[in-house]
């Protein structure tokens, strides 16, 4: 095997390795979105929109402390 | 100090608001003034031939470049940085000594730094490399004023209240690690004082003079690598980080999809990084990466039109706004020059589009159009949002900043225009040739064509150059115009007539 042709073989493998990464990036972020206590990742938008230093936070660093 | 409430201090986001303002004055005027020389060449010899060592255009391009590029642009994103950290973060600067003195100490070496700039870039005294011109003392105190940003932002997100990171964050993040990276990299040189030849002869050179360790075709791979994703880290990931806080945050809308979001955030770190080599097609670097780079730079339009729709479809429903506030207006035309920027540069990138837009003012044109239409657009609109809240008074004029949005717009198109019909007019006949091989024309030919449309371009750099000092006007006036509420700050910025 010459090095053309490894580099053909890598080629194709890095591309069927990006396309399994982003298609389970994307179940990961949709599954997530349905898991009882995952994210949601839709409420993230609210750190923008409720950001006063009074606002309850979206996801408060003091929930870890209480586990 | 418990019965004061707290407040954000936006004491560093106002330095850095100052320079964005100031240093885009300089740069863009430089830009205006480049322009017009390239029109009428005598302008090169305006002060005279015993001053044209200075005021040539060789000399001052440079200038114009890093002043948009490091002046304009990275105060803006250090002035919005230091605004939208805070509030994501849900924490105030007031509430570190530390991070504050840090803070104002990024901005103090910054202004060393910017001052250093401009007197060598004036002296003549560069290394020659596009876009990354400091000698190596300057470099080193980049260096330095480039930790400092990101021990602010790891900083702050060390105290923050808030657990998950806003996408914003994500993108300021991305911009202080991919430019760390690119810029160490690129600007690895050696000071020639340090070099000794065969005959043991040393110390060649001024003491800031140093040459880079790349050679030749490595040394424009690197150049490149950096200098395209410069645009990645600089214009790109940073303006991304603004849009997602000031477009959901003034239009009171929602992102309209958070996940899509964070694909294209993920999609536009992978992809980004490999699309460098398009700024060498033809040259002597192997075929296969020239390949690469036209394939990445395709493939780029994805997560780049991902973020631009997502932004779009954040309006859906509340098209009226666009129609009623200017501060919408330039977000949303801003984002749609995004996508068609993005959309012309992978176009551009296809190798044989590329024969021909290769070295042609097509690729400036492309440049300002992103430039003017998304960068400049997006951190005016960032800027115009900030004022009211940072200065507790209101906007001071809608109508002046309507004129400028109209006005900007008008110069932005004149640019892109007349550089398409000058670039493209430029490559067909740099390629024209007889049955022979005989070249048609000779170089002054397409100069001699291109006159009227380098004139239009400089009237459209001016037009914008209007539409800037109209901007820094209404800034100036908003710091005396009617105080405000704090509940009229919620979302749409209070502006008046």
């Amino acid at each position: 095997m010459n090095i053309a042709e490894l580099q053909a073989y890598g080629y194709f493998a890095l591309v069927v390795f990006l396309v399994i990464a982003l298609y389970s990036y994307i179940y990961h972020l949709y599954s997530t979105d349905k898991k009882v206590g995952g994210h949601d990742y839709e409420k993230f938008s609210n750190m923008a929109l409720h950001d006063d230093l009074g606002d309850a936070p979206v996801s408060p660093i003091s929930d870890d402390k209480e586990k | 100090m418990e019965n004061r409430p707290l407040e954000y201090d936006y004491t560093v986001a106002k330095m850095f608001m100052f320079t964005t303002v100031a240093l885009g004055i300089v740069g863009m005027l430089i830009g205006v003034i480049l322009a017009f020389q390239l029109a009428f060449p005598e302008l090169n010899l305006v002060l005279g031939e015993g001053l044209a060592e200075y005021t040539n255009y060789s000399r001052l391009r440079p200038l114009h470049t890093d002043a948009v590029i490091f002046g304009f642009t990275l105060s803006g994103i250090w002035a919005t940085w230091y605004y939208v950290g805070q509030r994501v973060l849900k924490v105030s600067m007031a509430e570190s000594k530390f991070l504050m003195f840090i803070g104002k100490l990024h901005f103090a070496l910054y202004l060393v730094g910017v001052v250093a700039v401009v007197a060598s870039l004036f002296l003549g005294i560069t290394t020659s490399k596009e876009y990354a011109e400091f000698e190596w003392p300057i470099d080193i105190a980049i260096v330095v004023v480039w930790v400092l940003f990101g021990v602010s932002i790891f900083g702050l997100i060390g105290i923050r209240r808030e657990k998950s990171l806003y996408i914003s964050v994500w993108y300021y993040i991305a911009s202080f690690l991919g430019i760390a990276m690119l810029y160490l990299f690129n600007n690895m040189e050696i000071p020639t004082m340090l070099g000794a030849n065969a005959a043991g002869e040393s110390g060649f050179g001024n003491w800031w003079h140093s040459v880079s360790m790349y050679a030749g075709t490595n040394d424009a791979l690197v150049e490149w690598w950096y200098g395209h994703n410069a645009v990645a880290f600089g214009f790109t990931v940073p303006i991304v980080a603004m849009i997602y806080y000031f477009l959901p945050k003034e239009s009171g809308q929602a992102i309209y999809s958070y996940k899509l979001s964070l694909l294209s955030f993920w999609g536009l770190m992978f992809v980004y990084l490999w699309a460098g080599g398009h700024h060498l097609l033809y040259s002597t670097v192997p075929d296969w990466m020239q390949t690469m780079g036209s394939v990445f730079s395709v493939i780029l339009i994805l997560p780049s039109w991902g973020s631009a729709i997502n932004m779009l479809l954040t309006m859906k429903g509340e098209w009226q706004q666009v129609a009623a506030s200017p501060l919408i207006k330039f977000m949303v035309l801003g984002s749609t020059f995004y996508m068609f920027s993005t959309l012309e540069g992978p176009i551009q990138a296809i190798k044989s589009v590329n024969a021909i837009a290769h070295f042609t003012d097509w690729i400036v044109g492309h440049v300002h159009d992103g430039t003017l239409g998304w960068v400049g657009f997006m951190i005016m609109a960032a800027l115009y949002h900030m004022a009211p809240r940072v200065f507790k008074r209101e906007i001071y004029s809608k109508s002046l900043m309507v004129t400028q949005f109209w006005i900007q717009t008008l110069g932005v198109v004149l640019y892109f225009t007349s550089m398409w019909i000058a670039g493209i007019t430029q490559g067909m006949m740099w390629r024209a040739h007889d049955e022979f091989g005989n070249l048609a024309y000779s170089f002054i030919d397409t100069v001699t064509v291109l006159h009227p449309y380098y004139t239009i371009r400089g009237v459209g750099g001016l037009l914008y150059l209007v539409g800037f000092l109209m901007f820094a006007y209404n800034i100036y006036k908003t710091m005396s115009a009617r105080p405000v509420e704090e509940s009229e700050l919620q979302n749409a910025s209070p502006m008046g007539a």
